[in-house]
């Protein structure tokens, strides 16, 4: 077979890449011909085109592994897992972003656009084989959101938090290519099955392969945010307009996990020594720095800034446990994770009215007098994230503790616990503030209809999947066995 | 005889349904709103008196058992069962909760709906962490048990309600995560939440004690256990009435519970080779405590001292068995400390609700919780002085009422194992009756103290009520304790048993 050849499966397995990019150039055509009060078709549209990429998924989706695309690409159940996952959470994101954008009068295609190349960027980056589809794909999706987080451009602070990001970015996307090339250089291959077996065969003390392993490390850590290579997150998720921060927040945790998952696990299980170390010191820093800093920010999305860092520290505890079971518990915080971030910013798009963000803590300031029903789902979302049953956020939680104690790692799953404790604090200043001050202001909840149907399936969601967490760690077990 | 449908989840799941309900009614009918959580305690009081009835008295083993399959992916089970050490604390839940639901009638004036809600909500998840069988469904309640408590004294509490109840909640918080970590490692030895599966589960000696000190810290946060007792006066003082009388009457009994269902018969070697410090501490509490409590000038915060001064009586009669059985080789005088310790949580529930009450009857007239500002309330409120002196006498322990059982069986226990244990802990008897009875003095004897108190009017037919139901209460069980100890008497003997041998 000449490298050239395409056969019939390599098209039928990518097929839902293939739909979304055909999809999204023609969202981007149509758009410019339609008006800026029109801009409701494009965002049909991207709807209708998400609705059928999960549609392909569903029909090619594959029960076993299968590699296609001359290695470079792969099929499994986890990737399926993902891309649905991601397409709900970009679903979710456009429906908050359409009123909010609208009242800004940020309402362009552009927005869906480039959500949806992002998108693809998160499936071409979740079914890579080889660390050139890894690498296409981290940079598609990252060029997607530098342009989203300067989709306010007449904002100074969007424009500083987009720079930021593009510099910090493009640094650490250097990182991890140099850190590739290494791996290459030494294993003289791309495809990451090849590499994982040179990798075998070298043995773990290879200087060559652990100075490759920390540039990747060093990539990996900054996609998720994690500490020390966390600095961007708070500024940009600051800078963001805040549908853009939801947006940032949710799918592309994703990606992280699914670039840190084909990397590390798939790809140099045989370093495994090397990254828990790495990883163990970058977790527990993130643990620790998100939840303390997290106490002193009095801006909202600051704060859930910090809260994601403490978070990714949870989940790169269950990465680095390197067993199947730490996988499944790192890919179910992340799932739970990405639930309860889109709630969180939806609640800030929600209180949030034309000229006024209400991204400080003070304006969530007696919303249960103003609104309990949401009040509620609030405060669901908030000792979920704490980690309190018997919220969803509770059994992701215990997932990654359990998955750390099994490996042995007692003393940072009591870290862990107690840095959870420390973090309890700011989340409950969140529902001090709804429940026991009385509201500087009366007026009802504005927020469209769909902004208010999607929070409030978003809240129960935390709710139920919490009373009953079997259905999703099932399909965690399942498609990672 | 079993009933033939799920009776305890029905006492878990009514209470919260109808707290639900509660909620999504809200603020618009409020008398609707009261009278339907009225309905729904009471109704789950009456499913309790069945459980009590219908509890079989001669065997240790659980009963009511219902067990469905929950979260395949830890082996985790909806696991729900009494024994006598639970059941009687199922009935006290369910016992008071109506009075706090009577006594916050036409006191709560801001959201009173979901001040109800809250309290019904609270109430089911007590009565499951009592019932759960299931370690993992135990640890979920026991910890969700916080959300609504936080929400009560944060709403509804006095002037410095923040800062108590973030303390309260950080407190309990962090105490019960490391209980956590010890389940999971349990879980991971034996590959079962089930409790029974981890009582009967082997463990070497340096796990169990890594183990007991982990329970330790959640158990003794709850009790609450000297020196981590601090975040008690704070919740007490700026709960409102309903919450502190929940918070002292049953909330504090689950660090109890704790030691008799998981410390005890899971690390038996731990406990008996640490019982010195779990006595130390009981008897710090009881002496020192006991000492704090004369001082005080707020009486909220006097109740509550003397709330750690008597559940270190709980601790005591828990750990004393040891040694009594080392002393003298008897499983039986080995079962009276935890036969004390367990007729004292019943009877500290009574008798520190109904004194919560009392001051909460006091602070509604009034507006103040210092003792200063009182005195010669008996002149105007006769049959609140008569309730307040009875409830004071429990309190101090006085033969005829259910302190007294308690104190006494403990103290008796606490001879056969040590001389000096007997001693210390029967300075309460002193320090006790002191700071009590000058409580009352001060209060409720004496001239008029002020204008203020010259206007008081006595007891209304609702506080009458709830005060006479405690009241009764009190003196039936001081009286004639017998069925209490009958109820209890199997599963203590297995306990004891299960405590002497060794699972290293």
């Amino acid at each position: 077979m000449s490298p050239a050849t395409i056969t019939r499966l390599d098209l039928v397995l990518a097929a839902p890449e293939i739909f979304l990019l055909t999809a999204t150039c023609v969202i981007l055509l149509v758009d410019l011909f339609l008006e800026d009060s029109q801009r409701i078709v494009t965002f049909v549209l991207s709807l209708v085109a998400l609705a059928g990429t999960a549609y392909v998924t569903a029909l090619t989706g594959v029960d076993v592994r299968t590699v296609a695309w001359h290695g470079t690409y792969v099929a499994d159940p986890v990737g399926n897992l993902l891309k649905v996952v991601a397409y709900g959470a970009v679903a979710v994101a456009f429906l908050y972003s359409f009123g909010y954008l609208q009242l800004r009068r940020l309402l362009k295609g552009e927005f869906f656009v480039l959500g949806l190349f992002a998108l693809l960027g998160i499936m071409v980056l979740i079914s890579a084989n080889s660390l050139v589809t890894l690498y296409l794909g981290v940079e598609l999706l990252a060029l997607s959101l530098y342009a989203m987080v300067a989709f306010n451009r007449d904002s100074a602070v969007s424009a500083e938090a987009a720079i930021k990001y593009f510099v910090l970015g493009s640094i650490a996307s250097g990182a991890l290519l140099y850190g590739m090339s290494m791996i290459y250089g030494i294993t003289g291959s791309l495809e990451l099955g090849h590499v994982s077996q040179s990798v075998g065969a070298l043995g773990p003390n290879q200087i060559g392969l652990l100075f490759g392993l920390a540039f990747i490390i060093v990539g990996v850590a900054f996609k998720f945010g994690a500490v020390p290579f966390h600095m961007w997150v708070p500024d940009v998720y600051h800078g963001a307009p805040t549908a853009v921060t939801l947006f940032l927040s949710s799918a592309p945790k994703l990606a992280s996990f699914a670039l840190a998952f084909r990397l590390l696990a798939e790809g140099l299980p045989g370093l495994h020594d090397g990254w828990q170390d790495m990883l163990i010191l970058v977790a527990l820093l993130s643990m620790a720095l998100g939840n303390v800093v997290a106490i002193a920010q009095t801006n909202l999305k600051r704060m859930l800034a910090y809260s994601t860092i403490s978070h990714v520290g949870f989940i790169l505890m269950g990465i680095l446990a390197g067993t199947s079971e730490g996988y499944q518990a790192a890919l179910y915080y992340t799932i739970t994770y990405v639930i309860m971030a889109i709630g969180g910013f939806g609640m800030i798009i929600l209180l949030s009215r034309g000229g006024f963000e209400a991204d400080r803590l003070e304006d969530f300031k007696g919303l249960n007098a103003r609104s309990p029903w949401f009040a509620a789902v609030m405060l669901m979302l908030m000792f979920s994230m704490a980690g309190v049953p018997p919220f969803v956020g509770f059994w992701a939680k215990l997932a990654v503790i359990q998955a750390a104690l099994n490996v042995g790692l007692l003393w940072l799953a009591i870290a862990a616990v107690i840095f959870s404790v420390i973090g309890a604090y700011y989340y409950l200043r969140v529902v001090k503030l709804m429940y026991f001050d009385e509201p500087s202001e009366r007026r009802a909840l504005q927020g469209s209809g769909a902004v208010k149907f999607v929070l409030s399936a978003n809240g129960l969601a935390v709710l139920l999947l919490g009373l009953y967490p079997g259905l999703l760690l099932a399909l965690c077990a399942a498609v990672l066995p | 005889m079993q009933a033939d449908w799920p009776i305890l989840s029905v006492l878990v799941w009514l209470p919260i349904a109808a707290g639900l309900l509660l909620l999504i009614i809200g603020e618009r009918n409020v008398t609707a709103a009261r009278w339907l959580a009225l309905a729904a305690s009471v109704a789950t009081f009456l499913v309790s008196v069945v459980l009590w009835r219908d509890f079989d008295r001669a065997i240790a083993a659980m009963q009511f058992v219902e067990r469905e399959p929950w979260i395949g992916a830890f082996n985790t089970w909806y696991y729900l069962g009494v024994d006598g050490i639970s059941m009687p604390l199922i009935v006290l839940t369910a016992f008071i909760t109506p009075l706090v639901v009577i006594a916050g009638w036409t006191v709560i004036e801001k959201r009173p709906a979901q001040y109800l809600a809250a309290f019904l909500i609270l109430e089911g998840l007590m009565i499951g962490v009592f019932a759960a069988l299931d370690a993992m469904l135990f640890y979920v309640l026991w910890e969700a048990m916080l959300i609504p408590m936080f929400v009560i004294i944060g709403v509804w509490g006095g002037p410095r309600r923040v800062y108590a109840t973030v303390k309260f909640f950080l407190y309990t918080f962090l105490g019960s995560v490391l209980m956590l970590v010890a389940l999971i490692y349990l879980y991971l030895q034996g590959g079962s939440y089930a409790i029974a599966d981890l009582q009967a589960m082997p463990l070497t000696m340096r796990e169990q004690v890594l183990v007991f000190t982990a329970f330790l810290l959640a158990f003794a946060v709850k009790v609450p256990m000297w020196p981590v007792h601090t975040w008690l006066p704070d919740a007490h003082v700026e709960a409102p009435t309903g919450g502190s009388v929940i918070l002292a009457a049953i909330m504090l009994k689950m660090g109890g519970y704790g030691f008799l269902r998981f410390s005890l018969p899971i690390a038996p070697d731990a406990s008996r080779e640490l019982d010195w410090l779990i006595i130390a501490l009981s008897l710090i509490a009881v002496v020192y405590i006991g000492l704090v409590a004369l001082v005080q000038q707020d009486m909220k915060k006097l109740v509550a001292y003397s709330s750690i001064a008597h559940m270190g009586f709980v601790t005591l009669g828990a750990f004393a068995a040891f040694q009594i059985y080392a002393n003298t080789g008897s499983l039986q005088g080995a079962a009276m400390g935890l036969d004390g310790a367990m007729v004292q949580m019943v009877s500290h529930g009574l008798i520190s609700g109904a004194l919560f009450f009392c001051i909460g009857v006091l602070y509604d007239r009034m507006h103040s919780r210092q003792i200063a500002d009182y005195g010669g309330v008996i002149n105007t409120m006769p049959v609140f002085g008569a309730f307040m002196v009875l409830f004071g006498m429990a309190n101090a322990g006085l033969p005829g009422t259910s302190g007294f059982v308690g104190e006494f069986l403990v103290i008796l226990a606490a001879f056969r194992a040590d001389f000096w244990y007997a001693f210390l802990a029967a300075t309460t008897l002193i320090f006790g009756a002191a700071y009590t009875l000058w409580l009352v003095k001060r209060v409720v004897f004496g001239p008029v103290g002020n204008d203020h108190v010259a206007q008081l009017t006595d007891l209304n037919g609702r506080e009458y009520l709830v005060l006479g139901i405690l009241a009764a209460a009190v003196l039936a069980l001081g009286v004639y304790p017998a069925p209490l100890l009958d109820v209890m008497r199997p599963t203590i003997e297995q306990l004891v048993q299960q405590m002497m041998v060794t699972k290293v």
